[in-house]
């Protein structure tokens, strides 16, 4: 074997009851470089990361690691982390009452016989800190800082274990655009210091900017490894082409909206945070919806976009919110999130594991939840109605699952998503939220999700679009919203949408806005 | 993958059935422990039989291990449920002696007949339930905290309105829990005919119930488990209440009246959680809060009633406790609420809330009830009782979750 190799994981394949999730899986990294995983959900890039890390410890797969040129079997993550192989998982673990430095040492304390020395314990923490670039002191406690900086203690916690060998799982998933740039130049900066890096993500113009190879896995399968800055330079197409086994030419499905009426409209709509009341979240906004249109809306992080959406859904965010909503030109209260729903609006939230989904419970209970009147007589569920229905879900929506008594915490992102949108579309609204419907999603389920967006627009709903992704947005919507500090600063059609100025009006401050 | 996969999403839904197994059984989960806490129950009630030398399924042992249990089992199903929604309550013991003394009093110093003192007794326990729900709910203090001050409040008060004990009870009140059904219909074979029909009846209706289920969804193309399985689980089931039956029917007085009670709670509970909108609403609270709130259900008024219809319950658990001594006693119901959660950890649920069923809740009383009794018999200390129930508590648990963690997550 080569020994530049710092990597070799060999002809890996790990089973579960019934699964075959791994499938003779190669995967080589060679040191200093950064190497970046693609696949789509559920084709196995997270399970790889855990047989790599030892959560998955050595016995319960078939395969070889070679780390450096030994073979190794990790029994658990504290072996393979003494091996310099650290993981930052995408759902953060960090303690959010202990300090930056106590979540840095954790389970690694700077003790002598069992007393903590602080003093070192804050002064190392406060060299990994600059080495990260965290303006923080290191008795800040975790809670008080952002997802951005959370993520930098996490790399400054696995500098402190000597990593060699840093695995990112969607790093940058929950990340602002500016927090993601500072983080992807922190990994550049890493390689530059020797330390080599496996980025699992996304976000491909990402993977485009940093990484030196590419690994595409699809259904538990090597499919290729890309060389990034070979004679051929690769591009997004192409990264998707290996993902989805065919090319994408078009990520939006042709659509031509038929607006009708309108639908919604809301005037005025101000609301205050719920903690710090004297603060604006939602500042004056007014925005309307018609049948069979989509309608976007764009802002940055903080802009206000969910806030404006929950606080419309049944007043289930915020204090103070004033401003008027017209259902189909009466003007109507949307006191609670019955009331909402019974005014036909739905509001499907970003946070799908949080705020979307009984992750414990069936597909069929899932799908049912928000309109379970429709299937009851005097409090009674009939139960053979409601699996026809989940059934009918299952096919039109192609939720890829063995049946629907299965537990949707086992589905993958676009498949919960899916049942998501079961739920909602079930309820029969006239009015659809989307809060960053494809957030965590695979191309190809992406795809199939802006479908099912447009044959809902078709079906005569006006649905609005929340998302992050201006391509997105300019895709498939035929007006959309900015938001800037909770106000709306502009609006545009679909024609004359680009990114430059969507871009413009969501950086709008408050003090050049004409009004 | 599996071959089997491959054609899932062309197929018709009756082709599901070609699904693996072991997905299948993924997918099952629940049931599956199901199966495992009555087969826990099953060797427990054999090694006891073995070990007490026949004694403990003498018919009249069988007879009073419902009569001493039927207070688990009647808080397990309020607490079940208090559980699968994310609270727990402590007070229940201590309402049990503060509604058994309101109802003792009632009927001896205000002479109030017995029936209109249990009426009595049930309302008292909604008014309480109410009282705690609406902190729960309303305000937003955690249950532990509310039901820890009722666990204060309501055993200072029962000090108060009992004294120390209140005795000369109705003979009818008291028959409550130490009766049996009348034997009207004479004894054939020395066997109570009351209780023979009873058990036939309930066999009867259970095959007809669980064969209209099945039928009704084969109607509709859904998922029909095969007929082996079927027929196999409906005859141990009928098994086990025709043995029951047998038991008690030579009993000294056939069916105790209190399982009629526990039945007839069983059987409507098991109906309110699995089939009603507010038995989903629970689980759907349970298993995840937000999502609930934001997919239109009113979590506030579905946390109040829980606590209101707990109250109810340990109400009829005091009537019962109550009847049994004969007296209403100030120190009545101590550690109720104890056997109670334990019965629900014991039959399954979790203490994360979202997942727990009345039946588990039930086998998980009546293990307790067998351990109680089988020790009893066996003469064993009463300190050296609660330190076994203890660890059987313990491993169930833990037995429980190493069977989860080997059936993997990814």
């Amino acid at each position: 074997m080569s020994t530049d190799h710092i990597l070799e994981m060999r002809d890996i394949t790990k089973r579960f009851p019934g699964v075959i999730a791994l499938q003779d899986v190669n995967l080589s990294v060679r040191a200093g470089e950064i190497h970046a995983i693609c696949g789509e959900n559920g084709a196995g890039k997270s399970t790889l990361m855990k047989i790599l890390s030892g959560v998955y410890p050595h016995g319960t797969y078939e395969g070889e690691i070679v780390l450096s040129g030994e073979p190794v079997e990790f029994r658990g993550i504290r072996d393979s982390e003494r091996h310099g192989v650290v993981i930052i998982h995408q759902e953060l673990a960090l303690s959010p009452f202990l300090s930056i430095a106590e979540n840095i040492f954790l389970g690694n304390e700077q003790a002598e016989r069992g007393v903590v020395d602080w003093n070192k314990t804050n002064s190392e923490a406060a060299k990994l800190l600059a080495r990260v670039g965290l303006d923080e002191r290191p008795d800040t406690k975790i809670v008080d800082i952002g997802v951005g900086k959370q993520q930098l203690v996490e790399i400054a916690k696995a500098l402190s274990k000597e990593v060699k060998l840093l695995i990112l799982d969607e790093p940058t998933a929950a990340l602002n655009d500016e927090d993601s740039a500072h983080l992807l130049g922190l990994i550049r900066s890493l390689k530059e210091h020797g330390i080599t890096s496996i980025i699992i993500s996304h976000k491909l113009n990402e993977i485009e900017a940093v990484a030196d190879t590419t690994t595409i896995i699809r259904d538990g399968k090597t499919i290729e490894t890309l060389e990034m800055h070979g004679d051929d330079a690769v591009t997004e197409e192409r990264i998707i082409r290996g993902m989805v086994g065919r090319s994408l030419d078009n990520r939006f499905p042709d659509h031509v909206s038929t607006i009708g009426e309108e639908v919604l409209r809301i005037e005025e709509w101000t609301v205050h945070h719920p903690i710090d009341q004297a603060r604006k979240v939602v500042d004056n906004a007014s925005i309307d919806v018609r049948r069979g249109e989509i309608v976007g809306i764009a802002g940055l992080m903080g802009a206000g976009r969910t806030e404006l959406a929950m606080s419309l859904f049944g007043r289930s965010y915020g204090a103070r919110i004033s401003g008027r909503a017209f259902k189909d030109g009466k003007q109507v209260e949307l006191r609670n999130v019955g009331a909402a729903i019974r005014h036909g609006i739905a509001y499907a939230t970003e946070d799908r594991k949080r705020f979307g989904l009984n992750l414990i419970d069936t597909i069929q209970h899932n799908v049912s939840a928000s309109a379970l009147g429709k299937l009851a007589r005097w409090g009674v569920v009939d139960r053979t109605a409601e699996e026809k229905v989940a059934e009918q879900y299952r096919r039109d929506l192609n939720i890829k699952t063995p049946t629907v008594s299965a537990l949707v915490g086992k589905l993958s992102g676009g498949n919960q998503q899916k049942v998501v949108l079961s739920k909602w579309i079930y309820a029969d609204p006239d009015v659809l939220i989307l809060d960053e419907p494809t957030r965590g999603i695979d191309v190809g389920a992406k795809y199939e999700i802006y479908t099912i967006i447009n044959r809902l627009a078709d079906e005569g709903k006006g649905v609005i679009v929340i998302s992050s992704e201006l391509p997105e947005l300019i895709g498939i919507c035929d007006r959309i919203y900015a938001l800037s500090q909770g106000r709306v600063t502009g609006e545009v059609a679909r024609a004359d949408a680009t990114q430059e100025r969507l871009m413009q009006y969501m950086t709008m401050e408050k003090d050049v806005t004409p009004r | 993958m599996t071959t089997d996969l491959n054609p899932a999403p062309a197929a018709p839904p009756g082709a599901q059935a070609r699904v693996p197994l072991g997905q299948r059984m993924a997918g099952l989960g629940g049931n599956a422990r199901q199966y495992g806490i009555f087969g826990a129950l099953v060797v427990i009630v054999l090694l006891f039989q073995v070990l007490t030398d026949g004694k403990l399924l003498l018919a009249n042992n069988v007879a009073a291990l419902f009569q001493q249990n039927a207070y688990v089992m009647i808080l397990a199903i309020g607490m079940v449920m208090v559980i699968v929604a994310g609270h727990i309550d402590l007070s229940v013991g201590s309402v049990v002696a503060f509604v058994g003394g309101i109802v003792a009093v009632s009927m001896r110093d205000m002479g109030l007949p017995w029936l209109v003192a249990v009426l009595l007794g049930l309302a008292v326990g909604g008014v309480v339930g109410a009282w705690q729900g609406y902190w729960v709910a309303y305000v937003g203090i955690p249950a532990f905290i509310v039901t820890l001050a009722g666990m204060l409040i309501f055993r200072g008060l029962a000090l108060v309105i009992v004294g120390e004990t209140v005795a000369g009870l109705p003979s009818q009140f008291i028959a409550i829990s130490k009766g049996s059904l009348p034997n009207f219909l004479g004894y054939a074979n020395n066997m109570d005919v009351v209780t023979i029909l009873i058990g036939v009846l309930a066999i009867g209706a259970i095959v007809v119930s669980q064969v209209r289920a099945r039928r009704s969804l084969r109607k509709h193309e859904l998922y029909v488990e095969p007929v082996g399985l079927f027929a196999t689980k409906l005859a141990l089931v009928a098994i086990g209440i025709g043995v029951l039956t047998v038991i008690l029917s030579f009993s000294a007085g056939g069916t105790p009246t209190v399982l009629v009670i526990v039945g007839v709670l069983i059987v409507a509970y098991t109906f309110l959680m699995g089939r009603t909108v507010f038995g989903r609403h629970i689980y759907a609270i349970g298993g995840n809060r937000l999502a609930a709130s934001l997919s239109g259900v009113d979590t506030r008024r579905v946390d109040f009633w829980i606590f209101v219809n707990m109250g109810v319950l340990a109400g009829a658990a005091a009537i019962v406790t109550t009847a049994r001594a004969g007296a209403a006693i100030a120190s009545a119901g101590q550690n109720f609420e104890l056997d109670a959660i334990a019965a629900c950890f014991i039959g399954g649920a979790a203490v994360t809330g979202g997942i727990g069923r009345i039946s588990g809740a039930i086998v998980g009383a009546l293990i307790m009830g067998v351990l109680n009794m089988g020790l009893s018999i066996l003469s064993v200390d009463p300190s050296w009782q609660m330190a076994i129930k203890g660890l059987v508590l313990l491993f169930a648990v833990a037995f429980d979750l190493i069977n989860k963690r080997r059936a993997g997550t990814r």
